[in-house]
């Protein structure tokens, strides 16, 4: 462990702080490049530190054990969403574009407009799905052991999610190469004013261009998600004007998170061989080896929260107005909730992991993104006998987002 | 503490000591009883906590919230009349003795 990863206390020469006495100050960024290559022992120190720390390099406070991100993510009226998810407090900066009716809303104006979502994405219309998801799942790694070497960052995790979720939401053809970098803008702008957030801002301006597009109904195919947002506005359960805004939202949470779950999933199984094989052995184990996937990479691996008053979490006291970063990803291997929280084990009971989130915010896209995971996993446990990494892995950079650029690898046929 | 007694599709019984306050899907999950899978930890939104409740007790529960019911009908195993999602039923002291069925599929 490195220096820097070493709680100090206030005073010392580090700038002057807002944060409490008792509240250890940390120089810690998570969003520096360093982070994102190895973030684990990092994600250790935050939690040994306390139950909730300071992060001085961007003055907000932070949580990285499981019971205080479930505490704050099961409080939204302290612990609000409506000044940001991000770094920026949309109480005194103006957001980068129109604020999200769904996530960066609290109570009661979110429960109507989650409530349209969740209605959207329904177990009930997952069934409707399953059957021309798995097939094109199927038909997707037959393709790849035809070639047999390839690249399962953007052969696999991105090219299967591209070819069901934008069909799903009825979307056009022309122009889908817009919805990864948005998607990708979208995720490092919740971060801090760094590189990462400027740079994929003022590239924004074409690809937000072709989203605010396709958010309108003459647009999107009958029968997609998308169409049936704006069925919920002649049903009167929202406005016409909101409809393309959940929309919005749908095209900005649903694609880049998936790919990144299933590059989690390939990653996990081609490093840990002997879960591919009890995958293989049964293939029944599919749903829950990607959760588990989804819980020991946290492709989503951070969301900030804004206190609406002083509150007292953890034996701490926070003022009102400040930033609270969650640390998904060092909750879902919290040694204090889970046990050898390091091993990916496709059988874990992973019930209770916040790699979506948790609360009403939980993520409303959880079922779209479990049933792509399932029948991708299913596809190669009957398809595949061995997935080896046959050269060097990249790592992508983004600010919210924990994902690889690139995983070669040999897949062969069973 | 309340008892509650889950029996599998095999007819298998299995009695479990619920702390008040909790849900009925928690007691199941802190037990590791399979059958409950929960993948939504409770937050209703995935079905995945179908439970049939005996005759007896479909009676003494709480009304269900639309929510709930709209999930429902997206359950793995046939919905039925008695249909609940166990992260719905708050466990009391008056639900000592309550009786859930497991239906064949959660997934
Ligand atoms: C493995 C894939 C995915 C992961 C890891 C993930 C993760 C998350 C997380 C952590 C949240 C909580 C945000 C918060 O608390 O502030 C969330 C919310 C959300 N997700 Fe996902 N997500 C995934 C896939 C999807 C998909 C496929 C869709 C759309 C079809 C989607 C749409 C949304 C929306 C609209 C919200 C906002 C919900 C609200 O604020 O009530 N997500 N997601
Ligand atoms: S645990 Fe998901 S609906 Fe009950």
């Amino acid at each position: 462990m490195s220096a820097a990863n070493i709680p100090a206390s206030h005073g010392g020469g580090a700038p002057a702080v807002n944060s409490s006495p008792g509240i250890p100050g940390l120089d810690v960024d998570p969003f520096a490049i360093e982070f994102f290559e190895d973030p684990f022992p990092t994600h250790e120190a935050l939690r040994e530190a306390g139950p909730v720390v300071h992060l001085d390099k961007w003055n907000v406070y932070a949580v990285a054990r499981y019971a205080e991100v479930y505490a704050v993510l099961n409080d939204p009226l302290t612990f609000c969403s409506s000044r940001g998810v991000g770094l920026s407090d949309f109480a005194k900066e103006k957001p980068w574009r129109p604020q999200s009716i769904i996530l960066e809303a609290d109570p009661p104006a979110h429960t109507r407009n989650r409530a349209v979502l969740s209605k959207v994405l329904s177990p009930a219309v997952m069934k409707q799905l399953r059957d021309g998801f798995a097939a094109a799942a199927e038909a997707k790694v037959d393709a790849l052991l035809v070639r047999g070497s390839f690249d399962a960052v953007a052969d696999l995790a991105e090219a299967y999610p591209m070819s069901v979720f934008p069909d799903a939401m009825g979307l056009k053809q022309e122009g889908r190469d817009h919805l990864l970098p948005y998607a990708g803008l979208v995720f490092n702008a919740f971060g801090p004013p760094n590189e990462l957030r400027q740079s994929a801002i003022e590239r924004s301006a074409p690809h937000q261009a072709y989203v605010a597009e396709q958010c309108q109904r003459e647009n999107l195919a009958p029968g997609g998600f998308g169409a049936c947002i704006h069925d919920r506005a002649d049903a009167g359960d929202i406005t016409a004007a909101e409809a393309p805004l959940l929309v919005r939202s749908l095209l900005s949470a649903g694609i880049d998170t998936t790919v990144n779950g299933i590059g989690a999933a390939i990653y996990c199984l081609a490093r840990f061989p002997e879960e591919f094989s009890r995958l293989r052995r049964d293939p029944s184990l599919a749903r829950n080896a990607f959760e588990e996937a989804v819980r020991f990479e946290s492709p989503v691996q951070t969301f900030f929260r804004t206190t609406t008053r002083e509150v007292e979490i953890g034996g701490c006291r926070i003022g009102e107005g400040e930033k609270v970063l969650m640390f998904l990803g060092a909750a879902n291997r919290d040694p204090r909730r889970w046990s050898d929280p390091d091993r990916y084990d496709i059988t874990r009971k992973t019930s209770g992991h916040v790699g979506f989130g948790g609360g009403v915010h939980m993520c409303v896209g959880q079922l779209v993104a479990r049933l792509e995971g399932e029948v991708m996993l299913a596809a190669l446990a009957r398809k595949v006998a061995g997935i080896e990494i046959t050269g060097p892995i990249k790592r992508r950079y983004n600010n919210t987002l924990r994902g690889l650029e690139s995983l070669p690898v040999t897949f062969t046929p069973a | 503490m309340p008892i509650i007694t889950f029996i599998r599709p095999d007819s298998r019984a299995e009695r479990i000591e619920a702390e008040s306050g909790e849900s009925a899907m928690l007691a199941a999950t802190k037990h590791g009883l399979d059958g409950i899978v929960a993948e939504c930890g409770g937050n209703a939104m995935c079905a995945t906590c179908h439970v049939y409740v005996d005759d007896q007790w479909i009676g003494r529960l709480a009304a269900m919230g639309d929510e709930e019911d709209a999930l429902l009908d997206g359950t793995a195993s046939q919905r039925q009349p008695n249909s609940r999602l166990s992260c719905q039923i708050k466990i009391t002291p008056e639900l000592d003795g309550l009786v859930l069925r497991l239906p064949e599929r959660q997934i």
